[in-house]
């Protein structure tokens, strides 16, 4: 596969970072990605990241553990093996309902929960033993690395990120087999 | 940015009360139509009627002497019917509570509007004890809110003080000479007692309120590097705080639950807390929403609609878990003197029972889950009106089966008081908007909330 160049531009303030973002985008410069070492807030929207559909899912997860809790109690409670608890042998879901709210509260949190965290990782891309994919380890610390593509515009977009207070640039040959 | 009451709002205020007040006078003109003299004919006529409304449906099944007497024994007025050797005949019973109704539909809507104003209090000072940087400025309008407090509180007191064992039953000397129950509690359940407690609590409410109310206006006036109001603010609001948690919750057993003096639940304070502080929540956005459309409050943008709504829906959810709490608990129990409160209300009140929890939880739930929603103000209205219903409900809920039985009826006496209330508190709240300019600007937070984004 094609080697292609890319340009990593290094700052330590997220704030300088955020203006930098801006100001790159307004040039039509295409940023790759920027590797922040804790989330940095609008970051996405200054970077034009469409707006994520991880909530559509989670409500979905919650749905389906009601729906799986609802039928788990069905089944066990009214079904296959009704008891009389309480005083209350009533073979009837509805009527023993507020008896189930606690396990189908408990269980539409259970599946929105870990799915919503499952789902995360695999459209991220991350899983247990993956190597790291940050390009620059100092972006776990105290550093923040914004990476654009370069096309022939080596010179330009190196002055364009002087301005904008990058304390480091450096042409990179990526790799894209590297990972 | 000054505000001043506009002569429509005035005026539409001052018809509200007007034709609530007519509501009102009505009323009691027509519980009053059926007395000893007719009140046989009356239920004679009733059955005749039958199924007109399922209200009325239970009725005639206890003129034909059904079922209902065991459940009777029980609930609310059960009291009356357990004295012994002073059996309430059927028909003194039914009048008893048809001449309750136009009370306890006043009490009702005293007591929501002036439930909004004592929550928005609550918010107010926390937000002043935790320093929030997003909400100063709202002060101004919540301050607007909170100056129904002392008028409205004054007014259910004197409620109570005129309505009598028409709403609390332990008020009347012969139910309690013959119910031990209420003759434990009477150290405590005493009108004279009931009245200093509910001056007390009034009192310290309303002295916190004038004060941060006083200190937030000279804080705009003072020097830009003077923060010394802001700073006693802080102080007494913490203060207030501690007082409140405890005093709302001893009001709450006093002029709420004590209307059914056999039941008590110990979770009743913060179940009453939350339904008011989401109503005051919920009313701090519509007030703020409807300044907005007039042009005023542009310091106030999408977020901070954004983080009233996000409040609107926890705290929904907060009081459906307290409510569920409660319910589960006895329900599950089954101790009969604790479920007799949720068999009255199950099978008398159903739909304003269930209907209640659909308006207070499902609604805000699924209207207010998706985070842009939260910014579209029709959406934030729609939402409010529909959770400000839900909980006139709940308070309808709690007085009603209690004074008036399986007799409800939302209509005339309960709307009618319903706009004399929304009217009052509409003057009040507008013209005391009026009196100071609607920015806090004096407040160290206002240049962070003014830049609060979300």
């Amino acid at each position: 596969m094609e080697a292609s160049k890319v340009i990593h531009a290094i700052y330590t303030d997220d704030d300088v970072l955020m203006s930098a973002v801006k100001t790159v985008r307004a040039e039509k410069y295409h940023i790759e990605d920027v590797f922040t070492p804790f989330p940095v807030h609008g970051l996405d929207k200054a970077m034009g990241l469409a707006p994520t559909r991880l909530a559509i899912t989670a409500f979905l997860y919650g749905c389906i553990g009601l729906v799986f809790a609802s039928a788990m109690m069905n089944y066990i409670m009214i079904q296959d093996w009704p008891q009389d608890i309480g005083g209350k042998p009533s073979f009837s879901f509805l009527e023993n309902l507020p008896a189930f709210v606690p396990i189908m509260f408990e269980l539409t949190v259970f599946f929105a929960a870990h799915l919503m965290v499952i789902t995360f990782y695999m459209r991220s891309r991350i899983w247990p033993f993956k190597t790291a994919e940050n390009p620059d380890p100092r972006t776990t610390d105290d550093h923040f690395l914004m990476e654009i593509a370069v096309h022939n515009n080596e010179e330009s977009l190196t002055n364009l990120l002087k301005t904008t207070g990058a304390v480091e640039i450096n042409i990179v040959e990526k790799d894209e087999d590297a990972h | 940015m000054e505000y001043k009451i506009s002569n429509r709002l005035r005026t539409g205020a001052i018809i509200l009360m007007i034709l609530g007040a007519l509501g009102v006078g009505y009323g009691f003109i027509d519980s009053h139509s059926v007395n000893e003299d007719n009140i046989v004919e009356f239920l004679a006529n009733e059955s005749h009627h039958d199924g007109e409304h399922a209200t009325e449906a239970q009725g005639v099944e206890e003129v034909h002497g059904e079922s209902t007497d065991d459940i009777e024994k029980d609930h609310g007025h059960g009291a009356e019917a357990e004295v012994e050797g002073h059996e309430l005949s059927h028909e003194e019973h039914v009048l008893h509570q048809l001449h309750n109704r136009p009370y306890a539909a006043l009490y009702v809507a005293a007591f929501f509007f002036f439930m909004i104003s004592l929550g928005v209090l609550a918010f107010y000072a926390i937000q002043y004890a935790a320093q929030a940087g997003w909400s100063p400025v709202l002060f101004r309008v919540m301050e607007g809110i909170t100056s129904y407090v002392l008028p409205g509180g004054l007014i259910v007191l004197l409620i109570v003080l005129v309505a009598d064992s028409h709403i609390f039953i332990w008020m009347d000397e012969n139910v309690v000479a013959h119910d031990a129950l209420i003759q434990n509690k009477s150290s405590w359940l005493n009108k004279t007692w009931f009245m200093i407690r509910g001056l007390i609590f009034l009192g310290g409410w309303s002295t916190y309120r004038h004060f941060s109310r006083k200190f937030s206006v000279a804080q705009d006036l003072a020097d830009i590097n003077d923060n010394s109001n802001f700073k006693k603010n802080f102080r007494i609001s913490a203060a207030f705080l501690v007082f409140y948690i405890y005093t709302e919750s001893m009001m709450s057993w006093d002029w709420i639950m004590s209307v059914d003096p056999h039941w008590f639940s110990t979770l009743f304070g913060w179940y009453v807390f939350a339904s008011m502080f989401v109503s005051g929540i919920t009313v701090i956005a519509l007030v703020t929403i409807y300044l907005k459309s007039k042009g005023l409050l542009e310091f106030v943008n999408d977020s901070h609609i954004h983080d009233l709504a996000k409040f609107m829906f926890g705290i929904s959810i907060f009081w459906t878990y307290l409510w569920f709490s409660q319910f589960m608990l006895i329900w599950y129990a089954n101790i009969p003197e604790e479920v007799t409160y949720f068999v009255t209300r199950i099978e008398d009140y159903n739909l304003p029972f269930f209907g209640m929890v659909a308006l207070n939880f499902l609604f805000p739930l699924l209207l207010l889950m998706n985070s842009d929603y939260k910014r579209i103000p029709w959406f934030v209205v729609m939402a409010g009106v529909v959770i400000l219903f839900g909980h006139y409900l709940d308070i309808f809920n709690m007085i009603m089966p209690a004074t008036v039985g399986d007799r409800w009826f939302i209509g005339i006496p309960e709307i009618g008081s319903m706009l004399f209330f929304a009217g009052l508190f509409i003057f009040i709240v507008f013209t005391s908007l009026g009196k100071h300019p609607l920015l806090a600007k004096g407040n160290p937070f206002i240049k962070e909330s003014e830049h609060f984004h979300y």
